[in-house]
């Protein structure tokens, strides 16, 4: 369908994008800070205060700073973007998300131009996160990007879903949106963007390097060791959904792939 | 109290078990098809029912130590328990074939995922007791052979707890405490350890 704001090339990949409903979208979440189960976000997170908000935006930028949330959405124009989304455990929705592009939040700030990644970390609060109490991964979680991967016009810091905040179990106030990566790649509830020389660690990356690559991105050539990646569930199609075939960067590939000219995607995973 | 609890048990059928083995597998189809266990229901059903036949491995094993440590006996119940395990490893199975992966590199998932290896090789091995688990075959075997054989449950427990170990994400505790409480019962088997020689089933 056509979708208001987005932007010519990526509303190609956009055709015929069905989202899935607002109940599917806020009930089945992977959110480990408040538990492993896919339902355990929905019921824990609502203990996560966030107003206020605050993101320290460090590292090597112009303007460093604690900046709250609120002067952040002041500066940025939201849109809405209909994206696939591709989770590593090989289900996938579709999201009508509410955001701003992360290069006008990156051009605001000034990225110097020894910058070269950008690392990024959701809130670590024991006494709001029950998931924390259990060292599924090393907390806080902790995600990057190349920087030209940040500054693709795909990525977007998302703060809402159909029209409404983003709800606390996805990820509120601001998560990110990076739509031809794997689902992990799009960090929530960020409380720290840095900009970088070197590679940043990244939570499932570091925990288990074979699995999780840094890219991670949608790839339905390279198996996850533990399962295909050839083919994803649909959520909301019910008990006999039929699988469908994973696309390249997740269907995006027209718009992304040029990022990684000349790299063996089986070896940079 | 115990007494009385083995006197209540003398009077139940093991059939009891047989009848009532299909219920759940049923409910949860049901749950599932009229869309009550949330917006990924294949998945929930597969895991349920993996759950469940671990639940049954570890009854069918607790059976021997209950009557050696705690005096309950529930020996005539033990044949039910393991053929029901049988079953619901094997929905558990179909689920995961027909709903899940839909048949699709079954093969390659089979020999290249070890945790699909792990869960393939439980099933095997358990095929073999459930085409034994009738007196026939007891009487066929000689009870020597007959007890050999279908000790292949204790490779089938690890397996089963192995299987689940190694398919969750991170370090998670659900499966640990699975595997642990599947060694503890195994640990009872040991004849070396201090209990085994005990023939007398403990009281109180």
């Amino acid at each position: 369908g056509a979708i208001a704001g987005a932007m010519p090339m990526a509303s190609r990949a956009q055709d015929a994008l069905e989202p899935n409903t607002w109940e599917e979208i806020t009930s089945y979440n992977n959110y480990y800070e408040f538990g492993t189960g896919k339902d355990d976000p929905a019921r824990n997170a609502h203990r996560l205060t966030i107003d206020p908000w605050t993101v320290r935006i460090d590292g090597l930028v112009d303007k460093p700073g604690d900046y709250s949330f609120a002067d952040i959405l002041s500066q940025m124009t939201v849109e809405e973007r209909i994206y696939r989304f591709r989770c590593v455990e090989a289900w996938s929705m579709v999201i009508p998300w509410n955001g701003f592009e992360l290069a006008d939040l990156l051009d605001w700030v000034g990225v110097q131009s020894s910058a070269r990644y950008v690392a990024f970390e959701t809130a670590m609060r024991p006494e709001e996160m029950p998931g924390l109490a259990s060292p599924v991964l090393d907390w806080p979680y902790v995600e990057g990007l190349r920087l030209d991967e940040a500054m693709h016009p795909l990525t977007m810091m998302a703060t809402g879903i159909y029209g409404r905040d983003i709800p606390k179990q996805n990820g509120a106030p601001m998560r990110l949106v990076v739509p031809w990566k794997y689902g992990f790649k799009s960090i929530k509830s960020i409380v720290r963007i840095s900009l970088v020389e070197e590679e940043p660690p990244a939570s499932w990356n570091v925990t288990n390097p074979r699995e999780y690559g840094f890219y991670s991105n949608v790839n339905p050539n390279v198996d996850h060791p533990r399962w295909s990646q050839a083919t994803e569930r649909r959520i909301g199609g019910g008990l006999f959904a039929k699988r469908q075939p994973t696309l390249m960067f997740n269907g995006y590939e027209e718009d992304v792939a040029s990022l990684y000219d000349g790299m063996d995607l089986s070896e940079f995973i | 109290m115990v007494a009385a609890l083995n006197s209540g048990l003398r009077r139940v059928h093991a059939w009891v078990l047989y009848a009532a083995a299909p219920f759940p597998v049923l409910w949860i189809y049901y749950l599932g098809l009229t869309g009550q266990l949330g917006v990924d229901p294949a998945k929930v059903i597969e895991h349920q029912l993996g759950l469940w036949s671990l639940w049954l491995i570890i009854a069918g094993l607790a059976v021997t130590p209950l009557r050696r440590f705690a005096g309950v006996n529930l020996l005539k119940f033990r044949r039910a328990i393991g053929v029901i395990t049988f079953f619901y490893l094997l929905a558990h199975l179909l689920t995961w074939l027909v709903l899940d992966v839909q048949f699709q590199n079954v093969w390659a998932d089979i020999v290249k995922r070890w945790y699909i290896t792990v869960g393939m090789l439980a099933f095997v091995l358990m095929v073999p007791l459930a085409l034994t688990s009738n007196n026939w075959s007891l009487r066929k075997l000689g009870t020597d052979t007959w007890r050999k054989l279908h000790k292949l449950v204790y490779p089938i427990a690890i397996l089963g707890a192995l299987h689940f170990l190694l398919l969750v994400k991170g370090f998670q505790w659900e499966p640990i405490l699975y595997a642990l409480v599947i060694l503890g019962l195994l640990a009872t088997r040991i004849r070396e350890l201090p209990w085994a020689s005990r023939s007398t089933p403990a009281r109180g």
